[in-house]
């Protein structure tokens, strides 16, 4: 089960949040296909958004084939975004040893986080998600 | 949009007067025309005194228009009451009872239709005592309490004054997830004023922007929102035919608030303003309503 984070302040719209916060439970493992979403009573009684703007995303992951909602039993997870590495994986374990590399070459939080974007800036690039 | 059947709320020409007509009349809302439809979340928004609790109290039933109609759940104010939850700002209670007992009032002044588990459960959430006298509660826990009493009543419409603005922001956020949670297992359209718009931003996704005793805004938030922008371009720039909300040059920069009629260039850099944004725009420009008209208009089809 995943559990959404709505940051109001972030300038992202809340239905693509939770979209975002959905894919990449997916793509971490977090969620499985089978698995069932929160309902909207179950997020909003959490976050306090508007209930449509939960259903919103939802449509929008169904729309995508991520997941099917089944009439009365509730949202489920179709297909996963298995390309990704789970949460224990060799290429975690490199991510890992590089950021403590990093860290001990001085660079800080914010350092690191630049320089990840700016290599998928380049290896992504044109490329909107 | 004219399909009546799935209106929760609907005005036609509103008014209402205070005071004596010949001696200083005083329209606290005049020529209120808006719909809201069943099951949305929807926002009350204007200055202190425009007319906001005084549009609650008519959609109760508690006062009577001067002139034009507000009919709530297709029918007057008074027939629907039964199925109306409404709460005042001043949270009206009776001091001398215990919470239990206001609650078993609510119980027996609402046979058929109460939820005691849903009343008994804010009220512990809140972490109060049942045998407490409603005279020893502060502000926020005369809120749950009256709160406790509106949603056990299961309302098909609840009117909320100013809800939160006696609770701490966890009670806040807690009793705002309590009333989503009725709005989605029930479907119960919630109509929620206040002044703090921050707070609504999220929670709502429908928007009565209230200015001088008029409706200068109403619709979906979403489509409220992308009917505007945020604009900017080198001063002098020609708005036309666009309609400006609120316009600033700062040395060479200008930038405005525009409710769009058409296109807009990419030299203006249009963003879509957030529902803070776009409700002070307007609240900041009280002269721009005529025009502006055209923007509830086109929300609301």
């Amino acid at each position: 089960m995943v559990e959404y984070r709505i940051d109001r302040r972030s300038g992202v719209s809340t239905y693509v949040q939770i979209v975002q916060q959905t894919k990449q439970a997916l793509r971490l493992g977090l969620l499985e296909p089978g698995d069932r979403l929160p309902t909207a009573r179950e997020v909003v009684e959490a976050t306090a958004i508007n209930p449509n703007t939960v259903l919103k995303a939802y449509r929008e992951l169904e729309r995508e084939g991520l997941v099917e909602a089944r009439r009365g039993l509730g949202t489920f997870v179709r297909r996963s975004l298995g390309t990704a590495p789970a949460a224990e994986s060799p290429l975690r374990d490199e991510l890992d040893a590089w950021a403590e590399r990093a860290r001990e070459a001085g660079l800080d939080r914010d350092d690191m986080a630049a320089l990840f974007t700016a290599v998928l800036e380049k290896h992504f690039q044109g490329d909107l998600t | 949009m004219t399909d009546t059947a799935g209106l929760a709320m609907e005005a036609a020409d509103l008014g209402k007067r205070f005071g004596r007509a010949r001696l200083a009349p005083a329209w606290a809302l005049r020529g209120c025309a808006f719909q809201l439809p069943a099951g949305r979340v929807c926002a009350v928004v204007g200055h202190n005194g425009a007319g906001k609790s005084t549009l609650l109290a008519l959609a109760a039933g508690l006062l009577v228009p001067t002139e034009g109609t507000i009919r709530v759940l297709g029918t007057d104010p008074a027939s629907a009451r039964a199925r109306v939850g409404f709460v005042a700002q001043e949270k009206p209670l009776y001091p001398q009872l215990t919470i239990a007992e206001t609650l078993r009032m609510g119980a027996d002044l609402n046979p058929g239709h109460w939820d005691a588990a849903t009343g008994e459960r804010i009220v512990a959430d809140g972490d109060l005592d049942p045998k407490s006298r409603i005279r020893t509660l502060s502000g926020g826990q005369r809120t749950r309490v009256a709160l406790a009493l509106a949603l056990a009543k299961r309302p098909d419409l609840l009117l909320l004054d100013e809800p939160m603005a006696d609770l701490d922001p966890l009670a806040r956020h807690e009793l705002m997830g309590v009333l989503m949670s009725q709005a989605a297992q029930h479907g119960t359209t919630i109509v929620m004023s206040s002044h703090v718009v921050a707070e609504l931003e999220g929670s709502c996704d429908h928007l009565l922007l209230i200015g001088a005793g008029r409706v200068r805004l109403s619709g979906e938030i979403d489509d409220v929102l992308t009917a505007h922008a945020r604009v900017s371009g080198p001063a002098g720039t020609s708005l036309d035919p666009h309609t400006v909300i609120e316009s600033r040059t700062t040395g060479r920069q200008l930038t405005a608030l525009i409710h769009k009629s058409g296109p807009l260039p990419t030299d203006l850099h249009p963003t879509t303003p957030s529902l803070e944004e776009l409700v002070l725009g307007y609240l900041r420009n009280p002269g721009t309503s005529v025009t502006t008209g055209s923007a509830g208009e086109k929300a609301a089809a």
